[in-house]
């Protein structure tokens, strides 16, 4: 059997966890899960205007019994303090963000680098779960424990792709 | 089949009371609808308007009412889902009207209450009292069902109508500068826990 990609990986772990609902503001390196996402009839997956919309839209469907996780890059997790600190956090809802890390390892972007080094001290104010996946053989493990203690624990997370794992982004001459 | 609805307009529209309305619709339900209360006034009248298990009350996140209410729509497919929510507020996640019309949850109701004003913290002027209309924007968004609810009695119909039909709807109401009636109990672990065993997902 060919050895699966992150994406694959990290797509048949949502379905063993029962993910059924992935929303996302796109990313260029999270576009071949949300690929594989959109291709399969198992998620109801749809992009949405703002992370924090997403952030909504799983807080209320898990209150109501559907699983979801939200698909973002980095800059899209600056714009969430407030609605992990105000709604995830406080009532207790297992959001699982899954973030493709960009502004380190090669970042061409001085805006994109800045607002990665926000990301972790804003996790750790909040005290939220947080890993990054750095290697393909951690992928399945990290993806899995992270989303089985999100929801045994009732608290949000992260799941950090790292460039070491994704190749990233970098600019292209 | 999406239908526009009639109406004359907010220009038109009787200024209503918060309390008052709230009262109206929550007296309609009797299916265990789920009506989220986005922050401040719209959550403080639900929770006057009387106890129910099928409520949530947002304390933060101003603008994710319609969101979450999404979420439990398509979670929940064969329950009506309303979110309640501040002219403020929704100027702040107008995207999510666009997400709605892409997915169209027949299922969905959103409310607005748009006294013009960020009522909450000192009644400066949102852009609505200067011109900007939630309706017209809502059906720019592609949410065909948007309406102003020209008075109460036309505000019920709406209601009725948002009970029965195919959704999604986006009824809007405008209202008085009244203060809410009584705040809602602060306590997030407990409203969440609640408003899931309302929704039947803990036993």
């Amino acid at each position: 059997m060919a050895e699966r990609a992150w994406h694959e990986i990290v797509r048949d772990v949502f379905k063993a966890n029962q993910v059924k609902l992935v929303t996302y503001v796109p990313d260029n390196v999270l576009r071949p899960l949300i690929d594989a996402v959109r291709a399969d009839k198992d998620f109801t997956s749809f992009a949405c205007a703002r992370e924090e919309e997403a952030v909504g839209v799983v807080s209320g469907a898990w209150m109501a019994g559907m699983r979801g996780v939200v698909l973002m890059q980095t800059s899209g997790f600056a714009t969430l303090a407030n609605a992990l600190a105000s709604l995830a956090v406080p009532f207790q809802i297992p959001v699982v963000m899954m973030i493709s890390e960009r502004g380190t390892l090669g970042e061409f972007n001085l805006g994109q680098a800045m607002t990665c080094r926000t990301m972790r001290p804003v996790l750790d104010a909040l005290a939220m779960e947080h890993h990054t996946i750095e290697r393909l053989d951690q992928v399945e493990f990290i993806a899995d424990r992270t989303i089985k203690q999100a929801v045994q624990t009732q608290a949000p997370a992260a799941l950090i792709l790292s460039p070491l794992l994704t190749g990233g982004k970098v600019l292209k001459k | 089949m999406s239908q526009e609805l009639e109406s004359r307009g907010r220009g038109n529209a009787k200024v209503l009371n918060r309390f008052d309305i709230t009262k109206r619709l929550v007296a309609k339900l009797k299916h265990e609808e789920a009506v989220v209360g986005g922050i401040g006034n719209t959550n403080f009248d639900l929770w006057a308007a009387g106890r129910r298990p099928q409520n949530f009350y947002m304390l933060g996140s101003m603008g994710l009412a319609v969101p979450i209410a999404l979420g439990v729509a398509l979670a929940q497919p064969k329950r009506r889902v309303f979110a309640l929510e501040g002219d403020g507020s929704i100027l702040m996640q107008l995207g999510a009207l666009t997400t709605i019309a892409m997915l169209r949850p027949r299922n969905l109701a959103i409310v607005v209450m748009d006294n013009g004003s960020y009522q909450i913290t000192g009644s400066q002027p949102t852009s609505t009292a200067a011109g900007a209309d939630i309706v017209a924007m809502a059906r720019g968004a592609g949410i065909d069902q948007s309406a102003w609810a020209d008075d109460e009695a036309a505000f019920e119909k709406l209601m009725d109508r948002a009970l029965a039909g195919e959704g999604p709807w986006l009824v809007a109401a405008r209202i008085d500068g009244e203060p809410a009636v009584e705040q809602t109990e602060r306590d997030p672990a407990q409203i969440r826990d609640r408003f899931m065993r309302g929704l039947g997902v803990k036993k």
